[in-house]
């Protein structure tokens, strides 16, 4: 029904190559996340001022500027520092700066910074007297943050998650810019080699759109779930 | 000032006059297509949003699809299928629409539009959705129709709830905007990745580029800021 002139392989390898990459992203910016919101909520003025000074540059720049200065200033710094070890230890050390990790790095610092603001206001939201009953039974800090505040403030994050992976899916199209194949790129070149836009970038948008549609129901079956303990009102 | 700045300038060969003026254009640029999408997407979007708001099916039907398609897809493919897929329209290069189609500015123009006005019209539907409910009763009391209604009571009392949504949406806008230098046009980042690859020197091009945008970002904040208290001040505590 559909013919992708010999594409259709690639166009798949390519759409695998978008969700990797959105799932690594993912996985930096809720670890980053988490740091974040645990670096200003601890009360001290040097993390505090890092975490801000960490979220407040990076909403301020667009995402494809810190990609396109992540991956062209990557290998500068990578041949930089291959040359002084050369010249100094003799060391031959080298890698390419590929894409793909440019790709990941960038996604998952900016959205890391988002993730900071939900994750702080997640666990703000956590009662305090949880906390001092988990100190009450002789927690440890890690032990309360562990078993207390991390389940109890999922709870109030994952509308705020949800937001942030719709948007974070929709990002990853920007690193077939610096050149990653993935569907996005694979759909490029075959639109300029075939000279068909629609026929194919609507199955790749079609992609994207599934992507958003099936996160959105499986978002909404998590928020069900984390909320099974909480009555609703009306 | 201090020696060691005055000593990066006298060396420096790339923040020549002659970059700086790049840079200068392509902010131009960028202001340019984001304004101008910006106005144009927002006289779209109120319309829409009050149609989607609309209970009869075949009315908002269509405008929700709209909204769905574009919110659910990235921006980048939006620019893409228009940038490349106008030129296919059968017969278009014998129109005059070629004349505007053929430079990259209009398509990404429109595919900006088209996007934001997709995100505005969400926007202002749900702030149109959560008007208090004795706002309308007493309109309607006073015997105003559904377009006095609308036009007296709802609309004004919905921007005022709009605007923090509206303003990052238009900071979202901003920095979205930079992917039109993919389509070959020279906004800021288009002239950092000119300068970057006519230096090789990505830490000056894209540094200097990421300062612009984040001053660009710390105005747009501090307006809506100065904005949002004027249009609440209504709401401000009688003691201050």
């Amino acid at each position: 029904m559909f013919d992708l002139k010999g594409y259709g392989p690639d166009l798949a390898e390519g759409a695998v190559v978008t969700i990797e990459l959105a799932f690594l992203s993912l996985a930096l910016a809720i670890t980053l996340g988490l740091l974040g919101a645990s670096a200003k909520l601890s009360g001290s003025r040097t993390l505090t001022a890092i975490a801000t000074t960490y979220t407040t540059l990076i909403r301020g720049v667009p995402d494809l500027v810190m990609m396109l200065l992540f991956y062209y200033g990557g290998q500068v710094a990578v041949n930089a520092l291959s040359d002084y070890l050369w010249e100094t230890r003799e060391i031959d050390f080298f890698f390419q700066f590929d894409p793909f990790i440019s790709g990941v790095v960038t996604i998952g610092l900016i959205f890391g910074a988002y993730m900071t603001e939900t994750f702080r206001g997640a666990f703000l939201a956590v009662d305090v007297g949880q906390i001092e009953a988990a100190k009450a039974y002789g927690f440890s800090r890690w032990h309360t943050f562990r078993r207390v505040m991390i389940p109890q403030m999922m709870r109030h994050a994952l509308p705020g998650i949800g937001n942030n992976w719709q948007v974070l899916l929709k990002t990853t199209a920007l690193v077939s810019i610096i050149g990653l194949n993935d569907m996005v790129r694979v759909a490029e070149v075959a639109a300029k080699a075939e000279r068909m836009p629609f026929h194919f970038f609507i199955p790749v948008a079609a992609v994207y759109l599934g992507l958003t549609a099936g996160s959105e129901l499986f978002i909404k079956w998590l928020d069900k779930r984390a909320n099974v303990g909480v009555v609703q009102g009306n | 000032m201090p020696d060691f700045i005055t000593e990066w300038l006298n060396q420096n060969d790339i923040f020549t006059a002659l970059t700086i003026m790049e840079y200068w254009n392509g902010l131009v640029t960028t202001v340019h297509l984001v304004f101008l999408s910006l106005i144009i997407g927002l006289i779209v979007a109120v319309p829409l949003a009050i149609l989607r708001t609309v209970k009869n099916p075949f009315v908002s039907g269509p405008i929700w699809l709209y909204t769905y398609l574009f919110r659910g897809t990235p921006l980048l493919i939006q620019l893409y299928i228009i940038y490349y897929g106008v030129a296919q329209i059968p017969g278009i290069q014998e129109t005059f629409w070629w004349e505007i189609f053929k430079e990259p500015l209009y398509p990404a123009l429109l595919a900006f539009t088209l996007n934001t006005a997709a995100y505005t019209t969400e926007i202002i539907r749900g702030s149109i959705l959560s008007t208090p409910n004795g706002e309308i009763e007493a309109a309607k009391a006073y015997g105003m129709n559904w377009f006095l209604r609308m036009r007296r009571i709802i609309l004004p009392s919905a921007a005022r709830r709009a605007v923090q949504a509206y303003s990052n949406e238009v900071i979202f806008m901003l920095h979205a905007s930079a992917i039109a230098s993919v389509v070959t046009i020279v906004d800021l980042t288009g002239a950092a990745r000119n300068i970057y690859s006519r230096f090789y020197a990505p830490f000056d091009a894209f540094i200097f580029v990421a300062l612009l945008y984040l001053a660009l970002t710390f105005i747009l904040v501090f307006a809506f800021r100065k904005l949002e208290n004027h249009l609440l001040r209504h709401q401000r505590p009688a003691s201050s």
